[in-house]
């Protein structure tokens, strides 16, 4: 029996020295960082002050994180509202036929964002495929101009995390309760009410962690617009990244990456929020 | 009327998924090096790419990363997941937590953090700090694909096979793992392409001994459209193609 509580014992130490070597300590670090001051030597000299917060205030780096937040904005809406009717389609379909249109959603889920990223310069540039059909049907005498703008990163984006805002719909479509949607319909709500009343507060939790698995990366993917925005349009990933390789200052970037982890902290309430609300629900 | 509105529109998504996908791995057959405009079929950019060497060394030591860390975070994440679901402990339920909270985190959030940890360490980036990087990223999606594998199973033949005198390590190798292949095989897949996919973390915990492909593929795209590219893309996509399959075919198993 002594074998027996060793195993026991090394598993659940291992796991929590795991967890707290990679997932605690780098958090802490990071946080720690962010109230310290940048130094030559040692990139940061530890202390206690608000200082980089109070620089994340500066009016260029509201501005950053503003427009940042905004495009991210802009991504998740337009993924939202294309993804849920695709998804509500998709929930219903028949097998054998949901099975292949599933799988064909989590391809692209799985490729390489950046290699999907390249693929679409080779849409918008020039002599892209689309300036080339315009140009060849006439429509435009100049081929547009469409990369390196910010409209081309808000593409960009929607196109690489598209499939991250369908699958988690997909998930809570599946699961609604068709009975449901009937009983309302029977007691009289039209389809309309019937869509706000009942089918969205029941999809809530797949709605609340789509938005967050567009909106996070949607701040942080500094590559796609490096590759589609040139140096137009900067998302707060961008600024990040400037600071911790470029311009070496730590603790700012440091105090931005803490900010987002706040930012993700409020989602994921918002995400248990609606859940458990829902699971109390369906015990009462 | 309804249902063809409907199909349009899975058609249009669709278009809009591939369509870019497949015209980067029709181009890569292209014999134009400099326009888009069609000069006949072409394998010239797959022997140029055989013939980079540096960019064959980057993608050896993306395949050699993914493997080493996907097999690495499947072992850990199996344990973690048993550990939750079969024992109580103090911290159980932070940890639970923080494996959800490490799958939603931005890559770039994990990517300093370790970045930072690293230096802290006075550890030289490489091969080692990348191999700790990229089990971080895979360990949770494993033990939370595992732990929700578990829960679908009968705690009884657990006890069944306590009562019959197994010891922790044999219900844990003859009762647990057997039961939860399927779940720690998928977990070992999408940990392989959670880590060859990955660009942000990568970017900030290996050093120049270690070059992985997405970073190759990063400085190389930074530089626009290169015919090589393309065909490097093509490959990729259908290497991931085959492993979605390949991990979908082992989900649908059931016990």
């Amino acid at each position: 029996m002594r074998s027996d509580g060793f195993f026991k014992t090394a598993v659940i130490v291992g796991t929590i020295a795991w967890m707290a070597l990679f997932a605690f300590v780098p958090n802490v670090l990071v946080f720690l960082a962010s109230f310290g001051s940048a130094s030559p030597e040692n990139f940061i000299e530890p202390g206690f002050s608000l200082h980089n917060y109070a620089r994340l205030m500066d009016r260029s780096h509201l501005e950053i994180m503003l427009s940042s937040l905004k495009l991210s904005g802009l991504v998740t809406l337009v993924c939202l509202l294309t993804a849920y009717p695709f998804a509500a389609i998709l929930a219903r379909a028949r097998q054998p036929w949901r099975s292949y249109m599933l799988v064909l959603v989590v391809i692209p889920f799985w490729t390489n964002s950046l290699v999907r990223t390249y693929a679409m310069t080779a849409m918008l540039n020039t002599s892209g495929i689309i300036n080339s059909v315009l140009l060849g049907l006439g429509i435009v005498k100049e081929p547009l101009a469409m990369m390196y703008t910010p409209g081309a990163v808000v593409l960009g984006l929607a196109y690489t995390l598209l499939p991250f805002m369908i699958l988690p719909l997909y998930t809570a479509l599946e699961r609604l309760d068709r009975r449901y949607v009937e009983a309302s319909r029977d007691l009289g709500a039209t389809p309309i009410k019937t869509f706000w009343r009942v089918v969205v507060p029941l999809t809530m939790p797949g709605i609340v962690s789509g938005c967050m698995l567009v909106f996070l990366p949607g701040i942080g993917m500094f590559y796609v617009s490096d590759v589609l925005g040139g140096a137009k349009a900067m998302l707060l990933g961008n600024f990040i990244r400037d600071q911790f390789l470029t311009t070496r200052d730590w603790p700012l970037g440091a105090a931005a990456s803490v900010t987002l982890t706040a930012l993700m902290g409020v989602m994921l309430v918002l995400y248990w929020k609606s859940s458990s609300r829902l699971n109390a629900g369906s015990q009462a | 009327m309804m249902r063809w509105v409907r199909r349009l529109y899975v058609g249009l998504i669709y278009l809009f998924l591939y369509l870019p996908l497949a015209v980067m791995v029709v181009y890569s057959f292209n014999a134009s090096r400099f326009s888009m405009a069609w000069k006949g079929a072409t394998l010239d950019w797959y022997v140029k790419l055989l013939g980079n060497t540096g960019l064959m060394q980057a993608a050896a030591h993306s395949l050699l990363i993914a493997m080493v860390s996907a097999t690495i975070s499947s072992l850990l994440g199996t344990f973690i997941a048993m550990a939750l679901h079969r024992w109580r402990f103090p911290s159980r339920k932070v940890i639970h937590t923080s494996l959800f909270v490490m799958m939603m985190s931005p890559d770039i959030v994990i990517g300093i953090s370790l970045l930072v940890l690293f230096m802290a360490m006075s550890l030289p980036l490489g091969f080692w700090t990348l191999l700790m990087a990229h089990v971080t990223l895979c360990v949770p999606f494993v033990a939370i694909t595992v732990h929700s594998r578990l829960l679908g199973f009968d705690r009884h033949v657990v006890e069944a096979a306590r009562d019959l005198g197994a010891g922790e390590y044999e219900v844990f190798r003859h009762v647990v793992l057997p039961m939860v292949f399927p779940a720690v095989l998928a977990g070992w897949f999408m940990s392989f392409t959670l880590s060859i996919d990955d660009v942000i973390i990568s970017f900030f915990t290996t050093g120049p001994t270690f070059e992985v492909l997405p970073l190759r593929i990063y400085s190389m795209v930074r530089l626009g459209l290169k015919p090589e590219v393309n065909a490097l893309c093509a490959i990729m996509i259908l290497v991931t193609a085959a492993a979605v399959f390949l991990s979908q075919r082992l989900l649908k198993e059931k016990p």
